[in-house]
């Protein structure tokens, strides 16, 4: 249910839900850190490019943290890393979202059994709410996880986040 | 362009204590061994002899022979005693086109090389990596500190093969 | 009265959005000239070396791949040539041709992300929508043959894993007719444009004998005048038949060695590699591409030292065997290692906008300095 797919009746007035407000503004403008890791960097870059576009949703680049609604974590989180990753986090501002993009960040990927510097999973250091999957995630893939996650923020309510 | 053993002669005339052998039966490049704190001489003799000019160095690797006694320490994992490490070097004559392989061994309870840092530049970043990983000690090497794993990383050089893992670093757990 | 002036440390950290990647480097400076360039790597650090000791040689080729992500074809070429020589297999003629075809691919490809970043880094944001445009054509090539569009596990070692598709010489000449224009396009919009001209050309040249002793290699090593490229001074493959100029700088319009240089060879570059690639669809012989694949890949007791030319420069494989299913050590002389080592001297002078300037010219890709 899209705010802009109500019939305008009077003179151009909607009558809404003040949560159903403040998630349509949110998901539709979700800005992201400028945050690449490894080749699943790539993709990303990729998906921000003019073939499968990630501006028609709304998602630009910031450059830093303070500024933006969503990090995704694109690539092999290691250890030196993982404790960076976890100030990034903690310096965004309230509503924060994460999208664990690859399978490395979700589990560690195909250096999960000998590698002594590998954090299994970014889900260890912060909290994660969507991951894709793939080895890297083809730009569809990517795409599709920013709809479930907008798709997940249009149904969220006020006592989820401490906004 | 010269070849392995023309320069294995040569080296052999100037250097007799510290280049020992050519070895050429395995496949597939002949590499000449040297002793471990002589190598500096050997490779400023190398870059700057007409003959020779060897001005660039390709590769430095350090190598674990595990050729040790393997045994049991206390908490019943498996250790390497005695034995040797190696460092391997591989350089290229840019002018003169000719290419030649060195190898030294040094032993693995306190491995020490002398360094060639000052003598071409690019080694400097392959020592350290040597160091971190296999705990080989450079001498006279203008910098020497970890660089690929965190400089407080204290469970050892993570390449020896006998290596374990530490359970936790810093809160987070660390994968087997 | 003199002022008391303290020097200060900046810290471009692992994030930033002009670094290429998990790169730290911190600046010393007296107020905005650099005095000392430290760069501190490690934050991708893979373990790909202990890696290959656990698994067996045809398994340790999509490791290689996610080393250097933007040019993965060459990781597996570098290191299924080593593993060929070890163990003395001679391949098909026509498994070598489709390696160099793909290779050169690749090489375009690399450059264009190198090229589209770097214009984006010195703030010109429209260069990279067109080089990406580009890119995703030669992706699309990628795809219909091998299935994956950035990681490939393509190159086996003794042949490669599936044959050309019916229609990938026709799509490829239609690619190189429309590439062409392209780069003239690219000239047009960011290489000859006088802001872009201001900014990197005179920038910390590079003279021959520091970047020689450096060991720095690739089009970084031929901006500065050397004329040292592997594909001709050390030939692999059947890179010999094939007739392509090596473009070397001349300081055009600056001093040689300068940012603009390293920038324009890798332009220079991509033309070269289309009259590869051109050259090589018309010879290419036919056969049977698996037929030398090995059932089990047990190289003798040995070790070998091989080298390729990387869009980056000299990438060498160091594999030593002993007689088992598993590789013994393998190290990977990275160019990107060796060449980031240069940060620190050739940024001495300069201020901290031309910082970025630099470190965009000498293209480099983390996920092969920390392996």
């Amino acid at each position: 249910m899209n705010l802009s797919d109500q019939h305008f009746t009077d003179d151009n007035i909607i009558i809404t839900k003040v949560e159903d407000l403040f998630n349509w503004a949110r998901l539709s403008s979700l800005w992201q850190v400028g945050f690449g890791l490894a080749c699943c960097a790539i993709e990303m870059m990729a998906t921000s490019a003019s073939h499968y576009d990630f501006d028609r949703f709304g998602v630009i680049p910031r450059p830093s943290p303070r500024q933006s609604d969503v990090i995704i974590i694109s690539g092999t989180v290691t250890l030196k890393m993982a404790i960076r990753i976890k100030r990034l986090y903690e310096q965004m501002p309230d509503p924060k979202y994460v999208i664990s993009m690859g399978s490395c960040s979700n589990c560690g990927g195909p250096y999960w059994e000998h590698g002594y510097h590998v954090l299994n999973g970014v889900d260890r250091v912060i909290p994660v709410d969507v991951f894709v999957p793939g080895c890297p995630p083809r730009p569809e893939a990517l795409l599709e996880g920013l709809l479930k996650l907008q798709e997940k923020i249009r149904n969220e309510s006020f006592g989820d986040k401490n906004v | 362009m010269k070849s392995a053993e023309e320069i294995f002669n040569i080296l052999k005339e100037k250097f007799p204590g510290s280049v020992t052998e050519l070895v050429a039966d395995k496949p597939v490049d002949p590499f000449i061994e040297a002793s471990p704190l002589e190598i500096d001489k050997i490779c400023t003799f190398l870059l700057e002899s007409e003959e020779f000019k060897f001005d660039s160095l390709m590769n430095l690797s350090g190598v674990d022979d595990a050729n040790g006694e393997k045994e049991k320490d206390e908490k019943g994992f498996d250790t390497i005693k005695g034995g040797t490490l190696s460092v391997w070097y591989h350089l290229e004559s840019i002018e003169l086109k000719h290419k030649i392989t060195l190898k030294v061994s040094t032993e693995r309870e306190n491995p020490e090389v002398a360094s060639v840092a000052e003598i071409w530049r690019s080694s400097d970043w392959h020592e350290r990596e040597a160091f971190d990983l296999y705990g080989i000690k450079f001498l006279n090497h203008p910098d020497l500190r970890r660089i690929l794993m965190p400089y407080d990383w204290e469970a050892g050089h993570p390449l020896r093969k006998d290596y374990k893992n530490p359970e936790f670093y810093q809160g987070m757990k660390v994968p087997d | 009265m003199a002022l008391k002036t303290e020097e200060m440390i900046l810290n471009m950290g692992p994030q930033h959005p002009s670094t290429h990647g998990v790169l730290r480097l911190e600046l010393k400076l007296e107020g905005e000239i650099i005095s000392d360039v430290i760069p501190h790597i490690g934050y991708l650090h893979r373990c790909f070396e202990k890696h290959a000791e656990a698994m067996t040689y045809p398994q340790v080729i999509p490791y290689t791949d996610r080393m250097d992500y933007l040019a993965a074809m060459y990781n597996e070429f570098g290191y299924a040539l080593a593993v060929e020589r070890l163990m003395g297999i001679e391949v098909p003629e026509r498994v070598e041709y489709i390696r160099v075809i793909m290779g050169e691919l690749q090489r375009i490809a690399s450059h264009l992300v190198a090229l589209g970043t770097y214009g984006a880094d010195i703030g010109a944001f429209t260069p990279f929508l067109y080089c990406f445009r580009d890119r995703e054509k030669i992706l699309h090539l990628f795809e219909i043959t091998c299935g994956a569009r950035l990681l490939y596990n393509y190159i086996w070692i003794g042949g490669v894993s599936h044959d050309l598709h019916p229609d990938f010489i026709r799509l490829t000449r239609d690619f190189i007719t429309e590439f062409k224009p392209n780069i003239k396009e690219l000239n047009d919009l960011l290489s000859y444009n006088q802001i872009f001209i201001d900014r990197t050309a005179n920038v910390a040249p590079l003279p021959k004998e520091t970047a020689i002793n450096y060991g720095i290699t690739g089009p970084n090593l031929r901006a500065s005048g050397v004329k040292w490229d592997l594909r001709k001074d050390d030939p692999y493959s059947v890179y010999h038949k094939f007739d392509y100029e090596i473009p070397v700088g001349s300081g055009e319009r600056g001093k040689t060695g300068d940012c603009w240089d390293r920038y324009i060879i890798r332009v220079r570059e991509m033309e070269e590699s289309l009259k590869i690639i051109e050259q090589a669809i018309e010879q290419i012989p036919d056969g049977d591409v698996t037929s030398a694949i090995p059932k089990r890949v047990k190289p003798p007791v040995g070790q070998i030292y091989t080298r390729v030319e990387n869009p980056r420069g000299e990438l060498g494989y160091f594999i030593i065997s002993d007689g088992s299913l598993n590789p013994y050590r393998i190290k990977v002389r990275a160019p990107s290692f060796v060449n980031l080592s240069i940060m620190g001297e050739l940024c001495k002078g300069w201020m901290v906008a031309d910082v970025v300037a630099i470190l965009g010219s000498i293209d480099i890709v983390l996920g092969e300095i920390d392996r």
